[in-house]
């Protein structure tokens, strides 16, 4: 474990309680093991446990037991705020139904977590027009995403994930509501941010999605069956966490 | 710092939410326009009254005291009063003569008569027999004419002073001064017309009264009538002070030992005041009662729509959560709204019953208090606050992951 690993799960373990004495295993003991700037894609069928595990990568939910370290920091015993603020400075969120605030126009869609980090009005009119011409929508600014297209939609969330300059981008199903030409853009935009020097988690369930990550990490009945790495092969992280 | 964010952000979002549902805020909103309506109404009808009262008491004197037989207020044993000795009309120059702290002391009896001018008259009138002192006593102004003289008055002269209704509704059209009224038969010259007091009290100002000397009245409609002894305290003279002095000459003149009561009891408009004092008091309480409760009404209709309004957005609270929004922040947005759509309906309700209150103030003289605009704006604020907190306490609880998942 060196100290370029952003993102350390050991023995993760989730379970859901469904009233009465029935429980729900989601997740059975997983560990895993993220490095900065890596590109990784979870995939697994519905059911497998990867939204339980996108859910505590991202913070939104805390395992039932299990250490989660994020930059050697453990997250997995903070509370509610605490939580707030790893998301709001650490993590950046793409979903797949994009999840822009309908009333609001790009700008300030992209201004929120700015907002919520404390960032004076001026600097984060800069950001935010910075983070959006970034990702090729500098005219669109003040559009609200009902006058935007799909493939737009996704870019201010994903100008909204960066803006803060969070340690990993978590990108759930990304093109999973885009015809495949604009969901081409948008994983050609990911490769891009990869090699800007961005830490990218994809999860999906399509191969051709999960192709464009260097590592597939593949769950099923909340284990992981396997971890490859392709392109650049480094055999140390293969397999780990079986 | 990042309170002001969140105080900006909660007005931002605010003002968003209420423009895309313009005819539920309405509607929600008039819920507590009603309410602060009615409340500073009825703030605005007890203050018409109370200052009603304050000139209609002015009436009285404040530094007149009258001695009688009965007391005004807390005449609980009828049969103990009635048993008094009566008030005898000399006691006046006995009283002038000793009391030091008085200036003029005036004895007056009350029959009811008709009075006739012409084919025109007034039944019942208010027949008031009196001394020349009167008229410093009570405190009252004519119009026009005087009052009569000390020799008119010793003489028992066929001479009347009428009050500004009497001469409106006998004399409609004929200057009354030097002309000759019948007072229960009697022919009567009209020497002067009073000054108009108006206010509650219009049975007891001088307005419907006719006032003639005491010894005509003695004479002409009998001498049994219960008197009263109409004293002006000196200026500067506390009027407890004089009340003293007035009670040990009182019961010097009815030669009382020092174990006996009083047989006679000395009013002052104070008395009048304490009594209205409580019984305004009684009806703000329940007039405050009952139009508080459609204030509360109003705050429930608020409630419920936060409810909605939370439910209609857990999508967003799960977005906002997400990217890092505090419990506290949600919690701060919700009160917010409500608090502004509270605010919203208090000044609109405001802007309705101000011009209500000056369509009120044609009928019963009133003003809306600038408190009363000051304390609505607060409470209609604190209604907000207080109704909108469930419903943001409940928004600010959600499970990010639960809310995310909302469709």
């Amino acid at each position: 474990m060196n100290n370029s690993e952003v993102i350390n799960l050991q023995q993760i373990i989730k379970t859901y309680d469904m009233g009465g004495a029935e429980e729900v295993h989601a997740l059975r003991g997983v560990s895993i093991q993220i490095r900065k700037n890596e590109y990784v894609a979870i995939m697994g069928p519905s059911g497998s446990g990867k939204s339980t595990l996108m859910n505590i990568i991202g913070c939104l939910d805390t395992p039932t037991s299990g250490l989660y370290e994020f930059n050697s920091v453990n997250v997995s015993e903070m509370n509610d705020n605490q939580l707030a603020k790893v998301r709001n400075k650490e993590i950046g969120f793409v979903f797949q139904t994009f999840n822009l605030l309908a009333r609001s126009d790009a700008l300030h869609n992209v201004e929120l977590p700015l907002i919520y980090g404390g960032v004076t009005s001026a600097d984060r009119k800069r950001r935010a027009r910075e983070a959006l011409e970034h990702v090729g929508l500098g005219d669109r600014i003040h559009h609200k995403p009902n006058e935007l297209s799909g493939g737009q939609r996704q870019r201010v969330a994903i100008a909204r994930a960066l803006v803060n300059q969070p340690s990993i981008l978590l990108a759930d199903e990304p093109t999973g509501n885009l015809d495949s030409k604009t969901g081409d853009e948008i994983m050609q935009l990911f490769e891009e941010l990869h090699r800007q020097g961005n830490t990218i988690i994809l999860v999906t369930h399509e191969e051709y999605i999960a192709e464009h990550a260097h590592r597939i990490v593949r769950i099923r009945d909340g284990m992981i069956e396997s971890d490859q790495t392709i392109n650049k092969r480094t055999p140390a992280l293969a397999d780990q966490g079986r | 710092m990042y309170f002001l964010f969140e105080v900006k952000e909660g007005l931002y979002i605010a003002f968003r939410a209420i423009k895309a549902n313009k005819m539920r805020s309405v509607l929600t909103t008039l819920g507590i326009v009603i309410g602060i309506v009615s409340v500073t109404m009825m703030a605005t009808a007890i203050e018409g009254v109370t200052r009603a009262f304050e000139k209609s008491a002015s009436a009285f004197g404040s530094k007149v005291l009258y001695i009688q037989k009965f007391p005004w207020v807390g005449g609980d044993d009828w049969w103990r009063y009635r048993n008094r000795k009566e008030l005898k009309a000399e006691f006046a120059k006995y009283i002038a003569e000793h009391a030091s702290l008085v200036d003029a002391v005036a004895p007056d009896v009350t029959t009811f008569k008709d009075v006739r001018y012409g084919t025109r008259s007034m039944l019942n009138a208010w027949i008031t027999g009196t001394t020349h002192e009167y008229q410093e006593a009570s405190g009252t102004t004519i119009k026009d004419g005087r009052f009569f003289s000390q020799e008119e008055s010793d003489g028992g002269r066929p001479v009347c002073c009428i009050g500004a209704n009497v001469a409106e509704t006998i004399f409609p059209s004929v200057d009354p001064i030097g002309q000759t009224v019948k007072v229960g038969g009697y022919p009567y010259k009209v020497l002067a017309v009073f000054e108009k007091q108006g206010g509650l009290f219009g049975e007891f100002t001088s307005d419907n009264r006719v006032f003639i000397p005491i010894r005509s009245f003695m004479s002409q409609f009998g001498s049994h009538h219960d008197v009263t002894l109409n004293v002006r305290v000196a200026k500067d003279v506390d009027i407890d002070n004089a009340k003293e002095e007035l009670r040990g000459i009182m019961r010097k003149l009815r030669r009382l030992r020092p174990a006996q009561e009083d047989d006679f009891n000395i009013n002052e408009q104070e008395l009048l005041t304490q009594v209205f004092g409580a019984v305004t008091g009684v009806i703000a309480a329940v007039g405050f009662f009952i139009t508080g409760l459609s204030l509360f009404v109003g705050g429930i209709g608020i409630m419920n729509i936060m409810y909605v309004s939370v439910t209609e957005r857990t999508k967003e609270i799960g977005i906002r959560k997400a990217i890092g929004a505090r419990r506290r922040t949600i919690l701060f947005q919700f009160l917010v709204e409500s608090a502004l759509i509270c605010l919203l309906g208090g000044i609109i309700g405001l802007m309705v019953s101000y011009p209500l209150s000056l369509i009120a103030d044609q009928i019963l003289p009133t003003a809306m208090p600038v408190s009363v605009v000051i304390l609505a704006l607060f409470v209609s604020l604190l209604v907000g606050v207080v109704s909108g907190f469930l419903p943001a306490y409940r928004a600010s609880k959600l499970d990010p992951v639960e809310a995310l998942r909302y469709e």
